[in-house]
């Protein structure tokens, strides 16, 4: 089963086994990851599921479209170059993912 | 959601919750009513506060608390599937001390002057409870025409709707929508896509009603008709005729407009608006007029009892609206913000409703955004870039920026919702050059 390790702000560790198919963004606010809020439920509107990615994970996510791309100038917490929108991280098979959220979204 | 869902994981229930005896002993917790995206949300607000009580969040569907936005999109299309708008695993509710009761009805709530009561369902259930909290939400208005209770007129509001919507649309060639604000045009676009024939007829002469300004709604009409939606503006239908669709029910066939033409239907998805559901708060004797009357912290004029989200008629929460000024908001933001107010008022805090709302709304390849509102705007600023797709209108009045409609422009809409947010403006000289980010022309004042 896929596994996201979610690590916020101040450093505390939630792991999270999700299905594959699933993205990042439902598995962590099924669970009650704090950190995510994803007001629009997964439509590319809101721009608050954001996470930075641990850079070696990166390479297994599928690339960034434009409207992601764009989304992410908006977040609460400014982007970096590990940033993506967890609502577009699909989950896969064997898929072990480390992800840091913002100290806000909002 | 299927039907079938309706037996699965109801374990949590009412058992724990109802009991007969409904002195104040057993009057323990919190009873929300509707399990909504605003009951949702203050059930999970309420326990990242530390909110230690029981907490009982009941709704009248068979399905486990989901997500509306995606039945009239991706759900009706079939690129999402049930599962995925589910709100929170079942372990997450117990985990948290919640009890989900499914399929439950409230009738009649007794209610006691110190807030506490007993809620009566149409099943005969009994739900005692120490403090209770409305989120009851809406209903479809219906259209009340000649043949409006045929089968196959159709309303769109909850999941179930949107399983009886998708078990017709196989057997549908031609589809009417009534109807041309959100709803309707998201669920045209929709059946548009799925191959049908579709025709969305809207009384008033433009898109959208008050939502978005002419601009915005001239834009809509143009780009709907460009991607082959016939759209017919300033008119109503008169009745729905019907042929015999086998053991007596009677299946609509065509839609008849007042100048006589007649459109064929197999489907007719009516998306008129909806209706505060005020039922309870008036039995209740609490103050209603356009939905649940609250104040700055999301109580009703009993003083004890919450009410947010679309139900709830409070003051505007735009920073620096009129005094008295009030709004009833239908959306998922505001049924976000407007509980985690509720939230602070049920564990003793006083924090006021204040926050920029903000709308989305998902049409074939048009992605509205829409931040702040716009009602008293004096001024717009357009900005357009044909060749990439994106429309913007920025609203101002006195020279500030109040709020602004995007299509597929999220930096413009991330800019606006910020600068609103923080109460800075984009002036409207500057703004209307659509190559200029509007994030670097933001100024304090």
């Amino acid at each position: 089963m896929p596994t996201v390790h979610f690590t916020d702000a101040d450093g505390a560790v939630r792991d999270v086994q999700g299905n594959p198919g699933d993205s990042v963004m439902e598995t962590a606010v099924r669970n009650g990851v704090p950190g995510i809020v994803a007001e629009c439920g997964g439509s590319l509107s809101c721009a608050t599921c954001h996470v930075f990615v641990r850079e070696d994970c990166l390479s297994q996510l599928p690339p960034m479209e434009d409207m992601e791309d764009e989304m992410l100038y908006g977040t609460a917490v400014d982007r970096e170059d590990n940033s993506r929108l967890s609502c577009q991280l699909r989950l896969t098979d064997e898929l072990e993912l480390f992800v840091t959220t913002p100290e806000t979204q909002v | 959601m299927g039907a079938h869902a309706a037996a699965e994981q109801a374990s949590t229930g009412a058992a724990g919750a109802a009991g007969t005896e409904t002195d104040s002993r057993t009057r323990t917790g919190l009873l929300i009513i509707g399990a909504s995206q605003s009951g949702v949300q203050l059930a999970v607000s309420l326990r990242a506060l530390g909110f230690d009580e029981h907490i009982t969040l009941l709704g009248d569907e068979d399905h486990r608390p989901y997500q509306r936005p995606a039945l009239s999109k991706e759900f009706l299309q079939g690129t999402v599937e049930s599962e995925s708008l589910i709100f929170r695993s079942n372990e997450y509710w117990t985990e948290h001390n919640v009890d989900l009761v499914k399929g439950e009805y409230i009738v009649r709530i007794d209610k006691d002057a110190d807030g506490s009561g007993v809620a009566h369902s149409s099943s005969g259930m009994q739900f005692p409870f120490k403090r209770l909290a409305l989120t009851v939400g809406a209903r479809a208005r219906k259209l009340e025409i000649e043949g409006g209770d045929l089968d196959g007129v159709l309303y769109l509001r909850n999941a179930d709707d949107a399983l009886a919507l998708k078990a017709r649309v196989g057997d549908a060639t031609d589809v009417v929508v009534i109807g041309g604000g959100f709803i309707g045009l998201e669920a045209a676009s929709s059946l548009q896509k799925m191959g049908k024939n579709v025709t969305v007829l809207e009384f008033g002469p433009r898109l959208v009603g008050r939502a978005v300004g002419e601009e915005t709604a001239e834009y809509f009409l143009q780009a709907h008709r460009a991607r082959g939606l016939d759209i017919r503006l300033n008119t109503s239908a008169k009745r729905f005729t019907a042929k015999a669709a086998g053991d007596n029910r009677q299946a609509v066939a065509a839609v008849e407009l007042q100048d006589g033409t007649v459109l064929p239907a197999q489907i007719v998805l009516v998306g008129i608006g909806v209706i505060p559901n005020t039922q309870l708060a008036e039995q209740l004797g609490l103050s209603v007029d356009n939905g649940i009357v609250v104040d700055r912290f999301a109580l009703a004029s009993d003083g004890t009892t919450v009410a947010i989200g679309d139900c709830a008629n409070m003051p505007n929460p735009v920073p620096g609206s009129e005094p008295g000024e009030r709004i009833r908001l239908e959306s998922v933001n505001n049924a976000i913000e407007h509980a985690k107010v509720a939230a602070y008022s049920l564990t003793g805090r006083r924090e006021e409703y204040a926050g920029i709302p903000w709308f989305w709304s998902n049409q074939a390849d048009l992605k509205l955004q829409i931040a702040g509102l716009c009602n008293g705007y004096d001024q717009t600023v357009l900005r357009r870039d044909e060749e990439r797709g994106k429309f913007s209108v920025l609203y101002y009045r006195q020279g500030q920026v109040i709020a602004a409609d995007c299509v597929n422009a999220p930096l413009d809409f991330m800019a606006v919702k910020n600068a609103l947010a923080k109460g800075r403006n984009i002036p409207a000289d500057a703004a209307a050059d659509p190559a200029t980010p509007l994030k670097t022309i933001t100024t304090d004042s």
